[in-house]
């Protein structure tokens, strides 16, 4: 891997990592939130560091690849699946969640209509 | 609460051996008094049909008390049916018509009905038939008693992917079960407290249940069985399977659905919703 490449990624990954930290600063983003994407941007960090014998040597062991980009893009791609999965599960639970607010809401209008006709029955 | 120490029912039908759960909110049934009844009528954008639907509900059962959920509607759906003398839920937004259908067991549980009849809100679902549907719950001889269109020949032709639909997803609730389920999609079904109380739990589906719901039934260990009854076109033309990708994701959807529901760990009756009762 290029000199420059490297720098580049490096600079990437922290600039990255600079705008995820200044989102959960300014509360744009939660912390529970974060850490996922904190550690996307340490994955690549450490993508920039590790010495290219290494990369080629795990994608040859492990992935059976002599080509070490087409490893990494694989990996990458698994990882922002399970990303995205994440984001359904949690999207399903608050899905769940806001249901059950906004039943809870309906039927305590509900109880708020019905006394109000019987106060007004009532005179 | 002192119901639940009343006696299980003692006529059961050879096909249901397991006893109904009975729990403090579930009281066998028959009772002895009167059971408290509401009929419930989930609608959206119904405001043409449902004055109607209210007046036939209050002739053909007079015990009953009507409660209209809203779905969210356009219109005055919620005006009309308040003004035809029902109690009206009203969801803030649309939801679906399981929400709509949930909405109304927690405010039949809150309230203390015993039991729950429930018809569409387009006048597909011949009110006349609510007593009948009742009494199947109310005599002890089943927790929920499904209308179906199928037993009897009362002039019903779905089209023709409903058709298979019903067909294939009934004769797997049938096996699931152990019992015929003739009619898997129908909404028009009678609840015992129990079942409704049951329903609060998240298992229950957001859209349209079907037989993956009469199989979680049996799972829980209630009995589900069916009578006849005469079903309208609707009137407003309106279908849930209609289009071509709806019937398909259709399709998916039971199969995934009944699949993962016979895989869950079986459902507790007693077990309700955390944030309910």
């Amino acid at each position: 891997m290029p000199l420059v490449m490297r720098v580049v990624i490096f600079v990437a990954a922290f600039v990255l990592m600079f705008i995820i930290f200044e989102l959960v600063r300014k509360r744009r983003l939660r912390e529970e939130y974060s850490w996922l994407w904190l550690l996307t941007g340490l994955l690549i960090l450490a993508l920039a560091l590790i010495p290219e014998e290494v990369l080629v040597y795990v994608a040859k062991t492990v992935m059976g690849t002599p080509n070490p980009p087409s490893a990494i893009f694989f990996l990458a791609f698994c990882f922002m699946v399970l990303v995205c999965l994440q984001f359904s599960v949690r999207l399903s639970r608050m899905t769940e969640q806001v249901k059950t607010l906004a039943q809870k809401i309906a039927l305590l209008e509900q109880d708020i209509e019905q006394e109000r006709e019987l106060l007004a029955k009532k005179g | 609460m002192v119901e639940s120490s009343l006696a299980e029912p003692a006529g059961e039908t050879p096909a249901t051996k397991r006893s109904p759960p009975v729990t403090p909110s579930s009281p066998a049934f028959p009772l002895a008094r009167p059971p408290r009844c509401i009929a419930i009528v989930p609608a959206l954008n119904e405001e043409k049909q449902i004055p109607a639907v209210v007046a036939e509900i209050k002739k053909n059962a007079p015990a009953f008390d009507v409660l209209v959920i809203d779905d969210g509607s356009t219109d005055r759906t919620a005006q009309v049916a308040r003004a035809a003398g029902a109690a009206v839920v009203r969801h803030p937004f649309n939801m679906g018509y399981g929400v709509a259908l949930q909405t109304a067991y927690k405010y039949a549980t809150r309230r203390g009905y015993d039991i729950l009849v429930q018809l569409d809100g387009d006048g597909q679902h011949d009110p006349s038939y609510i007593p009948r549907l009742a009494e199947q719950v109310t005599s002890g001889a089943t927790d929920v008693c499904v209308g179906t269109r199928f037993l009897e020949n009362l002039g019903y032709f779905p089209p023709f992917f409903r058709r298979v639909g019903m067909v294939v997803f009934g004769y797997i609730a049938s096996r699931a079960t152990g019992r015929r389920v003739t009619d898997p999609t129908s909404g028009y079904q009678a609840l015992s407290r129990g079942a409704f109380g049951f329903f609060q739990s998240d298992l229950f589906p957001f859209d349209y249940p079907d037989a993956d719901v009469l199989i979680l039934l049996h799972r829980a260990g209630f009995r589900v069985n069916e009578i006849p009854v005469r079903m309208k076109p609707s009137p407003t033309g309106k279908s849930m399977h209609g289009g071509v990708l709806k019937p398909m994701f259709y399709v998916f959807k039971m199969f995934l659905s009944i699949g993962v529901t016979l895989l869950r760990e079986k459902p507790r009756a007693d077990k309700i919703a955390p944030g309910e009762q």
